[in-house]
């Protein structure tokens, strides 16, 4: 072995070190968010869990058990997310074709601000669970608001859709699939 | 008063780390012997000041002191005692004192035990231990300390994670830490073996006890983790390629190489410099397992409440020491020069091929966990690295190397021939096709890879057994002279049997459990039957149970096979109040060809229920393999060449290149 090979160690790790140096340096100044959690949920089934309703609300909150059955889709939003107020029109056209039931996944949000929002911009979910401490949504693989899945009639977990739902992406994706679905359940 | 006292505790053991990490590393080169004798007790000193403060904070935790603000965020006086205890550990504040608790303890160990070193080696290594101390007392007292007190203090905690609350989690932290901490030992001794210039086979029989220790730890520990996964997570797999579970699994694997060079430079006096590279890698992987954990930097479900200005600190601190040793080494390495000259098939040649795999994996590994994070560095946006990619880098990697592990021990060596290795394992290779042929016929559903994973281990374990059979002259001498020699077996070769069997059993539980899983998800009512494997589960209803600190949703499901009665199981879904989470407890049914496992999820309010249910083949022989690996290791341990001072080469018991060339 020549002395190089005794300094690529070195190199490598100092390659390493440095990237790790500037990318949490990165994180620190806001340009880039941590909050990756890799979704390996594709086709597999719904996490457990059970969520309770936003305060007042009648529909009781969101769990595993409301997807039994049925194509749902689940909209994680959250009242400080600007993106979501951006794709809210989109989510209501959805819900008011009834061809999947909307669920909405109220992610880290503060409840009262979350009705505040809703009352402000309609309504458009079934049922909305509220998942002030994000846990929820780890379990569901969530990284960032918006997010939106589409589940099968057997509870697993088909379509995500990261950031905000666009028409377009309306129809080629998140409708095709709902009718796959359909013909398959 | 008592935090105040393990606070203070906490501060004198940074001082006397400091001491024992500088003094002994300057007398060793000054011969002042003095100097050299003051890391022993030093090393003393520094556990006993340390367990004092874990023993203050325990206290803390076991009072249920909430004046004390790790304590009040993580604990609850309804807790049960035991996850009282394992509260200490189970937050980042106090597993760090664990950390170094873990640290100081593996150097009181070598104070202690290791009376056969030569003083300047001891004491050197004692020395560069201890500066990993200071480092991590440092980042202890400075960013995460645990003996904040709170005014005022609340009249009760916030409780810890219900997931967190099981025995299988209990105990998995401080094994995992006594391995991860334990691999510091084989790099402060290549340190010391560094800054000596020496590397011989005398340092490599001195190392490897500790490194086969941390071994045996940390093969419990990551055990413990995935045996905790497969029944609390309830998904009813053992295994996700989390970023968490490769931090743990690299240096695994990185340990498990350095374990077999270093019998290498122990019998052969040769891959010196790759042995420290590997012990220098074994613990930059703990290192780095810990800060990719703490910072942030990846996040995943087991995630301590992170930052980035932590994540600093931790990073100063790998360059430090990580950064440091491969300086040491780029100057130091090319120094050492081995003696044994090797032909490649050989015993040297089969160890170089097992360490090649297995370094080649680690780095395969840390590539797929590390790429998601390096790609979103240079702004190519989020994405996730699954399973798909590990498996199809992983597996690839394996099958070579276990169709190697059972070839190598039958190599003498220096230099060997295949054609005596493929005799002596035609039967090991026909008991292999057949398993391999049979697996076909039996399961058109399995793949080709589930067949090929059952002949490998069929293979390993044959020709585990004809190693031994070589041994001891089966068949070929008296059978009383087969028993004595049997007899007289050291103790090394038993454990490297044990654990190549053990390991050739948990191959086929991976692949019969990776392959032939039955899984399915279903809403039930009560009195509704579902099939899966030929197993039918009747769910006869679900009854609130009350725990000590949890509300339990108990369902009922009976489990018959073909009109018989087979077992009844009762999974949980339980709630917990104080901290407003749920946790699933799978009921399991473990038998010799699988486990019937079953999930229940909440009830509707028409009163039906999400179940999944599961048919997991072999998972038993997993959890029986690892416990025969890790009772290989320990059986290793007591090995006599150990224990006795002064080793030379030539003087140990028949060593298997004795008996192969007989």
């Amino acid at each position: 072995m020549g002395r190089v090979s005794f300094i690529l160690p070195l190199a490598g790790f100092a390659l390493l070190a440095g990237i790790f140096f500037l990318y949490l340096n990165m994180i620190r100044t806001g340009e880039r968010t941590i909050n990756e959690i890799p979704s390996a949920l594709i086709n597999k089934p719904i996490p457990i869990f059970t969520l309770p309703p936003l305060p007042g609300q009648p529909d009781g909150g969101l769990a595993s058990i409301d997807f039994a059955g049925k194509v749902a889709v689940v909209n994680v939003f959250a009242s400080w997310c600007i993106p979501c107020r951006a794709e809210h029109p989109v989510i209501e056209r959805l819900a008011r074709m009834n061809v999947a039931t909307v669920y909405g996944l109220n992610w880290k949000d503060n409840p009262s601000a979350a009705l505040k929002w809703l009352a402000e911009l309609g309504n458009p979910y079934a049922a909305i669970g509220s998942d002030a401490s994000g846990r929820a949504g780890i379990e569901w693989g969530v990284y960032g608001v918006p997010e939106t899945y589409v589940v099968g009639p057997d509870a697993v977990i088909r379509y995500r859709h990261v950031g905000p739902m666009t028409p377009d992406a309306l129809d080629n994706k998140i409708l095709p699939m709902i009718r796959n679905l359909k013909v398959d359940g | 008063m008592i935090a105040e006292a393990g606070h203070f505790a906490l501060v004198l053991a940074l001082c006397v780390a400091f001491a024992q990490g500088t003094l002994p590393l300057v007398g060793a080169h000054l011969r002042v012997t003095s100097w050299i004798a003051f890391s022993r007790p030093a090393a003393i000193a520094q556990f006993l000041l340390i367990s004092l403060a874990f023993g203050a904070l325990m206290h803390a935790y076991v009072t249920s002191d909430f004046s004390l603000l790790n304590v009040a965020e993580n604990s609850h006086t309804a807790k049960p005692m035991l996850y009282k205890i394992s509260g200490v550990w189970a937050n980042h504040e106090g597993s760090m004192v664990l950390w170094v608790l873990t640290l100081s303890t593996f150097g009181a160990a070598v104070a202690t035990f290791g009376t056969n070193l030569p003083p300047t080696l001891r004491a050197r290594a004692l020395a560069v231990q201890a500066l990993i101390s200071v480092g991590f007392i440092a980042f202890i007292l400075f960013t995460s300390n645990p003996f904040v007190r709170l005014v005022p203090a609340p009249i009760n905690g916030s409780g810890l994670n219900p997931l967190l609350q099981d025995p299988g989690l209990a105990f998995h932290p401080p094994f995992l830490y006594l391995g991860y901490v334990g691999l510091s030992m084989a790099f402060s001794f290549a340190m010391a073996a560094l800054i000596e210039g020496r590397v011989d086979a005398t340092w490599a029989r001195w190392v490897r006890p500790w490194t086969l220790a941390a071994w045996i730890f940390l093969t419990a520990g990551i055990t413990l983790g995935s045996w905790w996964a497969y029944y609390e997570l309830g998904w009813g797999g053992w295994w996700y390629w989390d970023p968490v579970e490769n931090a743990s699994f690299m240096p695994w694997l990185v340990a498990t190489a350095l374990l077999h060079s270093s019998i290498v430079v122990e019998k052969r006096d040769t891959l010196k410099g790759w042995t420290i590279f590997l012990a220098i890698v074994a613990f930059a992987f703990s290192l780095l397992g810990t800060f990719l954990v703490r910072s942030g930097i990846l996040t995943s479900v087991h995630t301590f409440a992170s930052d980035p200005d932590r994540g600093v600190f931790i990073l100063a601190l790998l360059i430090i020491y990580i950064g440091g040793a491969f300086l040491l080494f780029a100057i130091r390495g090319p120094s050492l020069r081995g003696g044994g000259l090797f032909q490649p098939i050989s015993r040297e040649g089969g160890l170089v091929i097992n360490n090649l795999m297995l370094t080649v994996a680690a780095a395969a590994i840390l590539l797929g966990t590390l790429y998601p994070l390096i790609l979103d560095f240079a702004g190519g946006g989020k994405i996730s690295v699954g399973p798909p990619f590990f498996n199809a880098v992983f597996i690839p990697l394996m099958l070579p190397l276990i169709a190697v592990m059972a070839m190598g021990p039958l190599l003498p060596w220096k230099r060997g021939y295949m054609t005596g290795v493929t005799k002596r394992l035609q039967t090991a290779a026909a008991i292999a096709g057949a398993v391999l042929f049979s697996t076909w016929l039996l399961h058109d559903r399995g793949s080709a890879l589930a067949g090929l994973g059952f002949a490998l281990a069929a293979w390993l374990f044959g020709g585990t057994l004809t190693e031994v059979a070589e041994r001891i002259y089966l068949f070929r001498a008296p059978v009383r002279e087969s028993l004595r020699r049997l007899g007289g077996m050291p103790r090394s070769a038993w454990g490297m049997t044990l654990a190549h069997a053990g390991l050739a059993i948990v191959v086929a539980g991976i692949t019969a459990s990776s392959a032939w899983k039955v899984e399915s998800v279903q809403s039930m009512r009560p009195g509704d039957t579902v099939t899966v494997a030929g197993y039918d589960f009747t769910f006869d209803g679900a009854r609130r149970i009350p725990g000590p600190n949890y509300q339990a949703e108990r369902g009922t499901f009976t489990v018959h096979r073909d009109g018989t009665f087979v077992v009844v199981i009762e999974p949980e879904l339980r709630n917990f109040p104080v901290e407003q989470r749920q946790t699933t407890e799978a009921g399991i049914h473990s038998t010799f060809f699988g486990d019937i496992y079953a999930v229940i999820g909440m009830a509707d309010p028409t009163g039906a229920f999400i179940t999944r249910l599961y048919f997991n083949p072999l998972v038993a022989w997993m959890w029986g393999g690892v416990m025969i690996m890790v009772a290989g290791g320990l059986v290793s341990l007591t090995d006599r060449r150990h224990r006795v001072g002064a080793p030379s080469r030539n003087s140990g018991r028949v060593n298997a290149a004795a008996s192969a060339k007989a």
